[in-house]
């Protein structure tokens, strides 16, 4: 925990009274849910040659089975030490969705036939149009928080400007605008960088509001001291308030980097070969949606846990010197 | 030193000869929105002069020396520092800000830096000293001030008595010509109030010129030169330590020292 009490509490489920009403909801619920109708409730009651009977042995059954694994589950999970629990709830929730998509059916030999092509041109889109955007936005966003902040009315407008339009419409309106809108304009653009300038414009306009709320929560003593010695604005803000700013800043836009990530798949409307939009065309041909849309996702949910174990080196740099 | 003789109510005492004072401050007035901050306050510092600003809290004390190095604006009167008239113009605040170090109530350390780094990344940016003469400089006053071991450390790893000695250091590695020291010790433990006020002991027997809003009435008593007494906004009364501590001619300050000194 980020900042624990030194109580032993009693465990939440090693308390009888959370444990078994906790236990009892979920028999219930997997009862009312029709437990027993599910193709692991079908295969259970077949075994336990109850098929032909009613269903409500079925249900009863299964509701039974798993209220029972999850309690043995439990009970034995507790005794595990705090690392090996997360560890062990971790892999039981991972082998869960795994077994979700499993469950699907799916043909592997297809996957595996088109992975090749969504890897190196679907993928390798999705990382370079994410990445600029990234760039591009984080430039936009420190230029904008700068602007908010300043006492100078043009910069203030424009920017204040700026975060409301780009925050305020869909991102899927803001490419169609740029691709379609700007050539009305005579400026004839591209899709892949009418995609980087939707995204960096917009999710430049989320972080501004980021970046600006991390210089903001530097303490006014910092400026004075700075300012006392003579520092200009520039190295005021660059090696001052930055630098502190950061570990306020980290967090947010980690989230927002990922959010990106999967943002990216709207360029795929103005037709960019990008993971989604390969997933989809790929999958229609032979009438294998499932088999490409679970292969594009589980491809994002690497990336995104790539960018988190960043995000926490990161943090973990910008919170060396600062247990205050 | 220079201001050793008797000094009569609220009139600034005579100019040194042949030197320009430390900071000259006419009629100066200052507004929060319809609050009058500081009222016409006339205040000459002289080289080499310990001055020590009192009064209750509120009284502008705090404001008044955060004027001298414009970390606050003032909209009447004149300040002028070593024989620099300080207005808003960046060349004007750069030059009073390069003679002026200032010490804070709650300290200000940098602390993404190490104590190191604090003292020298002014010296670098500002002055252009090369990183090895910067070092040594700060080494150097680090050492003044009896913390050298703690060099590689950051602030949150050294006391409160430590950090404010590492913002003396700081202050003085940029060898200014005055000190400013807002409240240094009220947020101190008590224990560790000492240390610092004996660092600003040190800092005055080497003739530094030094300002000092401080509660602190021992220090006045040992080390001023002149205590100046203020409430709201104005500079009531204003003498040598003896002569304040013993006769204090003003009402308000009378019941002010009643209340601080018990």
């Amino acid at each position: 925990m980020h900042y624990a009490d030194n109580v032993d509490y009693p465990r939440l489920l090693s308390r009888p009274s959370i444990y078994g009403p906790g236990l009892a909801i979920l028999f219930g619920v997997l009862l009312y849910a029709q437990a027993g109708a599910t193709s692991l409730g079908q295969a259970l009651a077949g075994l336990l040659g109850l098929a032909d009977g009613s269903p409500l042995a079925a249900n009863l059954v299964m509701a039974l089975a798993v209220t029972a694994v999850v309690a043995i589950n439990v009970a034995v999970v507790m005794r595990l030490s705090l690392k090996h629990q997360v560890y062990a709830v971790w892999a039981e929730l991972a082998v869960l969705v795994l077994l979700f998509f499993y469950s699907f059916d799916l043909s592997f030999e297809f996957i595996q036939r088109k992975i090749g092509f969504l890897l190196t041109q679907g993928l390798v889109t999705t990382l370079y149009v994410s990445a600029i955007s990234i760039m591009i936005a984080s430039i936009l966003a420190m230029i904008g928080a700068v602007a908010k902040l300043s006492s100078n009315g043009i910069a203030l407008g424009i920017a204040n400007f700026y975060t409301s339009l780009f925050r305020g419409l869909p991102l899927l309106m803001q490419i169609y605008m740029i691709y379609l809108g700007l050539p009305q304009l005579g400026y004839v653009i591209n899709a892949v960088p009418a995609g980087i300038l939707a995204l960096s414009l917009c999710y430049g306009a989320y972080m501004t509001e980021i970046f600006r709320a991390g210089i903001e929560s530097i303490p006014k003593g910092q400026w004075e001291a700075s300012r006392a010695l003579g520092l200009k604005p520039k190295d005021t803000l660059t090696r001052i308030i930055l630098p502190q700013a950061m570990r306020i800043i980290v967090p947010p836009t980690g989230n927002q980097f990922i959010a990106m990530l999967k943002d990216s798949s709207l360029v795929s409307v103005v037709g960019v070969w990008e993971l989604m939009y390969l997933a989809r065309t790929q999958g229609q041909t032979e009438f294998r949606h499932v088999e490409m849309m679970i292969t594009a996702s589980l491809i994002y949910w690497i990336l995104s846990i790539v960018l988190e174990l960043i995000q926490a080196r990161i943090e973990r740099r910008f919170n060396k010197a600062q247990t205050r | 030193m220079i201001q050793k003789q008797k000094l009569s109510l609220v009139e600034a005492p005579p100019e040194p000869v042949g030197a320009v004072p430390a900071v000259q401050i006419k009629s100066l007035s200052k507004w929060y929105g319809g609050f009058q901050a500081l009222k016409d306050v006339d205040l000459t510092i002289a080289r080499g002069e310990k001055l020590v600003i009192c009064g209750p809290s509120g009284s502008g004390k705090s404001t008044l020396i955060r004027t001298i190095n414009a970390l606050e604006s003032f909209q009447e009167g004149r300040i002028i520092v070593d024989g620099i008239e300080l207005t808003r113009k960046p060349e004007a605040v750069e030059a009073v800000r390069k003679k002026v170090g200032m010490v804070f109530q709650q300290f200000n350390l940098f602390p993404h830096l190490t104590v190191l780094e604090n003292c020298t990344l002014a010296l670098r940016l500002v002055r252009g000293v090369s990183q090895k003469e910067a070092d040594e400089r700060a080494l150097h006053y680090l050492g003044k001030v009896r913390i050298p071991e703690q060099a590689h450390k950051y602030a949150s790893q050294l006391s409160g008595g430590q950090q404010q000695r590492v913002a003396i250091a700081r202050a003085l590695s940029m060898q200014p010509d005055i000190m400013l020291f807002d409240e240094p010790t009220s947020a101190l433990d008590p224990e560790m109030v000492k240390e610092v006020l004996d660092t600003m002991t040190q800092l005055a027997g080497e003739g530094m010129t030094m300002a000092v809003v401080t509660h602190e009435m021992g220090f006045a008593r040992q080390v001023a030169d002149r205590v100046v007494f203020m409430d709201r906004g104005e500079i009531v009364e204003q003498g040598s330590p003896s002569e304040f501590f013993s006769n204090p001619k003003e009402p308000r300050a009378r019941a002010f020292l009643s209340q601080i000194l018990h």
